[in-house]
């Protein structure tokens, strides 16, 4: 193929322009067709899922209709139902206090292992960074186990506190090993200007290099915000009275009495935890890709 | 904001000068100060990774009662009997069939986005990649009840397409089935995006010398597309050969193990051994049997993630 549009170059050249456009647009038009099936298989859950909770029980068990849409009106009382009579608000601020602890502290002990790291090298600084990253892989089934054991001994078993002692565990690995990757990317004539200034460290990192890598924290701190709202081994592993539950666990566990299921409210109660993850991702969409595809890039 | 910058500049070295206390000079390196601001999170490590990591297989050699030391004796319990065998295929089964998928979709869907306009880019992708965001607790509950056997979404399709209903979490390949249908419905999207900002860093030159040559899409894609991207694929297929292995919210919450046990994966029968059972001994040991497959795919990552640190420079 090479070698018949090299010997015959200018002749061939205004047909294929004209075919390659049209080319072009039969791609588009094919991406476009298969893009909309894909789309059709992802975002149908979560459609179904708000289909379910607008719906009155009376149309789901009559079975008549395509449950795919609703028939019978639109109405809340699943939702007013799922916040009056359940425990899912108690659920809900349960895993709000965890959530903003642990951000908090993987903030605080990310940012300054990672400045140290990123800045200051020291001796076994380079170790610890891929000690960092391996602790990164471990999933948390892997030791939930000894996990529980540990949590128990120390009185923290059945407590919320003790989710906020153990998601760092998930949160401060990643969040450090994409900082390390920020803060190296600040030139260092911005810490020469400061030290010659007179800064310590402790200056240089608050007044130049939080401001600096900004972006990355608000990564970090997403990905630490969205990991510790959804985490659910160590919630079905260490938690049991509905009183220091969180969503996740407490969505699909205590919402469910007996063999009725309450599928209206389940899916209310669903959405509604699914909601400040979604929130976030839909006003910080750049920083929530930023941070996942951080961790695979040079760090 | 220059005051403080000045008192700093004037004080510390007039103390210097009136006390050369040598463990202030110490405190005062950069390597000491560097160490602990390292210290909150080698703790975390040390504490609650580490130190776990050897108490489990400390724990794993007790008996239920933790009172006695019994050896290898939970492993080898463990491996007389059929279920493990079963929890080991699933495991595999689930985790290679599902990240095949997930890579596959991932790739098509990155490829497909990358083709449309710029501008039209940024909608689709949000779009694309909301499983992920959904907590996939909550989502698998969705799943859950889209395959309820009588009333729900997927039955009622099919039998209005004329074909009879699956019961898809009660027959014990369906409920295979479904759970990965799940994990890949989850994981394709983060594979899309690790994709996408890959063919996006492929520089454009080189395409636009493949068809001065006059290289077919294809043959662009096999030459520099895949190349190119050799490195992310692995990174990411083995990162989430990781998660995926691991996985325990879909399997806990569609069918806790069930029907007849052949769903369950590690994660999962590690929990009912250790937890519903009680006996956290032979839980730790069958999490433990993670150890050598999550070992080998860390070092194929780490050694991934510098090779591509090095080629970015």
């Amino acid at each position: 193929m090479s070698v018949a549009t090299a010997s015959v170059p200018t002749s061939r050249a205004m047909p294929t322009g004209a075919s390659l456009r049209r080319n072009r647009r039969w791609a588009l038009w094919a991406s476009y067709f298969f893009l909309i099936l894909f789309a059709i298989f992802f975002l149908a859950p979560p459609y179904y899922m708000v289909v379910t909770a607008l719906k009155t029980d009376g149309e789901m068990a009559k079975l008549a209709t395509n449950p795919w849409f609703i028939y019978d009106g639109v109405t809340l009382d699943q939702f007013r139902i799922l916040l009056y009579n359940t425990d899912f608000l108690i659920f809900f601020k349960n895993t709000i206090i965890v959530t903003v602890c642990v951000v908090a502290i993987t903030m605080v002990v990310s940012v300054l292992a990672a400045f140290a790291l990123g800045r200051m090298r020291f001796w076994g600084s380079s170790i610890l960074a891929t000690g960092i990253f391996l602790t990164y892989l471990v999933p948390d089934t892997l030791l939930f186990i000894p996990m529980f054991q540990i949590v128990k001994s120390i009185g923290l078993l059945n407590s919320y506190w003790g989710m906020v002692l153990v998601y760092p565990t998930l949160t401060v690995p990643f969040c450090t090993w994409i900082m390390i990757g920020y803060f190296q990317s600040i030139p260092k004539e911005l810490d020469e200007a400061a030290l010659i200034d007179g800064a310590g460290h402790m200056q240089m990192l608050l007044k130049i290099f939080i401001p600096v890598a900004l972006p990355g924290i608000i990564a970090a701190m997403i990905f630490a915000f969205t990991v510790s709202w959804a985490a659910f081994v160590y919630p079905m592993a260490f938690l049991y009275s509905s009183d220091q539950q969180v969503l996740t666990v407490g969505t699909v566990t205590s919402l469910i009495r007996g063999d009725v299921y309450k599928w209206g409210m389940l899916m209310a109660g669903a959405l509604l935890a699914a909601a400040p993850p979604l929130v976030i991702y839909a006003f910080l969409m750049d920083y929530y890709i930023a941070g996942l595809t951080a961790g695979a890039t040079k760090g | 904001m220059a005051d403080t910058v000045q008192t700093w500049g004037s004080t510390v070295p007039e103390k210097a000068v009136a006390k050369p206390n040598k463990m202030q000079k110490f405190l005062r390196q950069r390597s000491t100060i560097a160490f602990l601001m390292c210290l909150p999170l080698i703790l975390i490590i040390v504490c609650l990774v580490i130190y776990p990591a050897f108490y489990s297989i400390y724990l794993s050699m007790l008996n239920k009662a933790q009172t006695r030391f019994i050896g290898l004796g939970n492993f080898t319990f463990l491996m007389s009997r059929d279920t493990f065998w079963q929890v080991v295929a699933q495991s595999t089964i689930f985790a290679l069939s599902a990240v095949f998928f997930k890579a596959l979709i991932g790739l098509v869907t990155a490829h497909l986005v990358n083709n449309l306009p710029a501008k039209g880019q940024r909608k689709w992708r949000g779009m694309l990649l909301v499983p992920w965001v959904i907590p996939l607790a909550l989502s698998t509950l969705g799943w859950w009840w889209m395959f309820d056997p009588t009333n729900s979404a997927f039955n009622y399709t099919l039998r209005s397409l004329g074909f009879d209903g699956i019961p898809w979490l009660s027959d014990p390949y369906w409920a295979r089935f479904s759970v990965i249908l799940v994990n890949v419905w989850y994981g394709a999207p983060f594979f899309l995006i690790m994709y996408l900002a890959a063919l996006k860093s492929v520089p454009e030159q080189l395409y636009e010398a493949a068809s001065i040559d006059g290289a077919s899409a294809w043959q662009k894609f096999i030459h520099i597309t895949l190349p190119m991207m050799r490195n992310i694929i692995a990174i990411t297929v083995l990162f989430s050969l990781i998660v995926t292995f691991a996985n325990f919210d879909i399997v806990q919450i569609m069918t806790a193990g069930g029907p007849r046990n052949m769903t369950h994966m590690f994660a999962t029968y590690a929990f009912l051994l250790g937890i519903r059972s009680g006996d956290l001994p032979l839980g730790a040991a069958t999490s433990l049997f993670m150890f050598p497959i999550l070992a080998v795919a860390a070092i194929f990552i780490l050694r991934g993630v510098r090779k591509r640190g090095r080629e970015i420079g």
